[in-house]
């Protein structure tokens, strides 16, 4: 059986600017409309601007709405105030990963939670299992809301130019909601991104992000696709579900522990796995590699430590801003100390690695 | 609309050889350069080394993917285009004039299993 792929409210628009569409996440998804390192590039040093309608929004309501979402988050909800959003994990008991996401804080009644398009039916039906003991409603708002992200640093620029949106008034990571540019249109906007530049992401009814995206588009904006959303949130050491974070990888494996609050009041689904974790040090760790020679590490490649495997590349490009080979990679821990030298085998070649900090290129946040 | 070339062989996996007397320059075709986009990286065999007809021989990259080469013809590598080490999207430019190696062909009746130009052109749909 083969699923109907869906489309999303700027799918007209991807077709009409001939872009390569491709599925992603049950999605027909623009990979790039020019090439992924001219959007690249764009975002790098001007401002770019993406769909990502794809993504889910899930809103949760009600008296027990902080106490359900920290149960369910890694991160610690009471240590923001409304109008600011955290990042962090949803956690199976045994802290292998959900998805990861943004919590959004309208009130102590009024949580927004954004997650990953190819994890919305399990992230729902995770979330309403887990809420049947407290007193909150979930509701599922994928439908309704489209997004996307104006990233760059003209981004704020732009957001005034085209907009008349003060962007000024937000700093990294809170938000405005309200009734903005266009009437009757509910417009959410977050200093938030997936780049490691500043920017901005805008949610709204499907009709708003139409308008808004035409908008963009007359002011010249260059649209970016999935391709270079991928090399831009990977040169800033930021994860993918899929690849840095899954079932199997907690984030204490991936060293995203400082988005995990072990010691948060009410603890959370995972907490006591990841403590285990912590104390104990997790069999493998995420790194980053820099290789030697322009050949490109891929998802799957091996990493060998001499002639033995003690890992995989989860992510890797020929990073377009540094041009150098640089990866992500999961491997057994006692190999995965900065400075160590391992293998990773490409084709038929094996080639020189070095671990490095996985943060390969410093982002450009207004914080 | 892609560049093809009359007087080359052609393989399903949009490889082409040019023939010359017991040599074949191997390279990809305008069609598949077009469909891969920006190559940023070309992974070629070394001097000396066999390749076999139907088996892959390196690869080409773009910033997102890695496509294999497979051999459309056996034999010997004598020379691989070391400009494309340098400038990988030489391919992008002219996919045709920029080959990847060289080889002394071992069995010349191998390009008997190859497309010619109006094949090709049918199986692209052009």
């Amino acid at each position: 059986m083969t699923e109907e792929i869906k489309v999303t409210c700027l799918h007209d628009r991807h077709v009409a600017l001939g872009a390569l569409m491709s599925p992603f996440a049950g999605y027909d998804m623009p990979i790039q409309y020019v090439d992924i390192t001219t959007e690249h590039n764009a975002v790098r040093n001007k401002v770019g601007v993406f769909d990502v309608s794809h993504m889910g929004e899930v809103e949760v309501t009600g008296p027990e709405a902080a106490k359900f979402t920290n149960y369910i988050f890694t991160n610690d909800i009471t240590t923001i105030e409304d109008g600011q959003i955290l990042y962090g994990m949803m956690l199976y008991p045994d802290g292998g990963t959900v998805d990861d996401l943004l919590v959004y804080r309208v009130n102590e009644n009024h949580f927004f939670l954004v997650i990953n398009a190819a994890n919305i039916d399990k992230d729902v039906a995770w979330i309403m299992e887990q809420a049947k003991n407290f007193d909150v409603k979930v509701e599922n708002q994928s439908e309704q809301f489209g997004q996307i992200a104006v990233q760059g640093p003209q981004a704020e620029k732009i957001m005034r130019e085209v907009f008349g949106f003060d962007g000024s008034i937000l700093k990294f990571y809170t938000f405005v909601r309200g009734m903005h540019w266009i009437d009757d249109t509910f417009v959410w906007v977050s200093r938030t991104g997936y780049t490691g530049e500043d920017g901005f992401e805008i949610y709204a009814a499907p009709e708003g992000i139409r308008w808004m995206w035409d908008k963009l588009m007359e002011a010249g904006v260059q649209p970016c696709g999935l391709g270079c959303r991928d090399t831009l949130r990977f040169e800033a050491g930021l994860p993918l579900y899929g690849d840095e974070l899954t079932p199997e990888i907690s984030p204490i494996a991936a060293t995203f522990g400082m988005f995990v609050k072990l010691d948060k009041e009410g603890g959370f689904i995972g907490r006591d796995a990841c403590a285990r974790q912590k104390a104990e040090g997790t069999p493998k760790k995420l790194v980053g590699l820099e290789l030697e020679g322009k050949a490109i590490p891929r998802h799957g490649y091996e990493v060998l430590d001499g002639d033995q495997v003690v890992g995989y590349i989860t992510t890797g490009y020929h990073s377009i801003t540094l041009d150098k080979s640089v990866a992500f990679a999961l491997v057994d821990r006692s190999v995965g100390e900065l400075g160590n030298t391992l293998n990773v085998r490409i084709r038929k070649k094996v080639f020189p690695a070095t671990v490095v900090k996985k943060r390969f290129y410093t982002p450009n946040y207004k914080k | 609309m892609s560049k093809i070339i009359d007087g080359l062989f052609y393989s399903e996996s949009h490889e082409y050889v040019r023939v010359e007397g017991d040599f074949g320059y191997i390279g990809i075709t305008d069609y598949a350069q077009h469909e891969l986009g920006n190559v940023v990286y070309v992974d070629m065999p070394e001097v000396d080394d066999e390749v076999t007809a139907g088996e892959d021989f390196g690869a080409v990259e773009s910033v997102k993917a890695a496509s294999d080469l497979m051999s459309p013809v056996s034999g010997t590598v004598v020379e691989v285009n070391e400009a494309l080490e340098d400038e990988p999207g030489l391919i992008n430019k002219d996919a045709f004039e920029n080959w990847i190696i060289k080889v002394e062909m071992s069995d010349k009746s191998e390009l008997d299993a190859l497309m010619d130009a109006a094949a090709y052109k049918a199986m692209i749909g052009e």
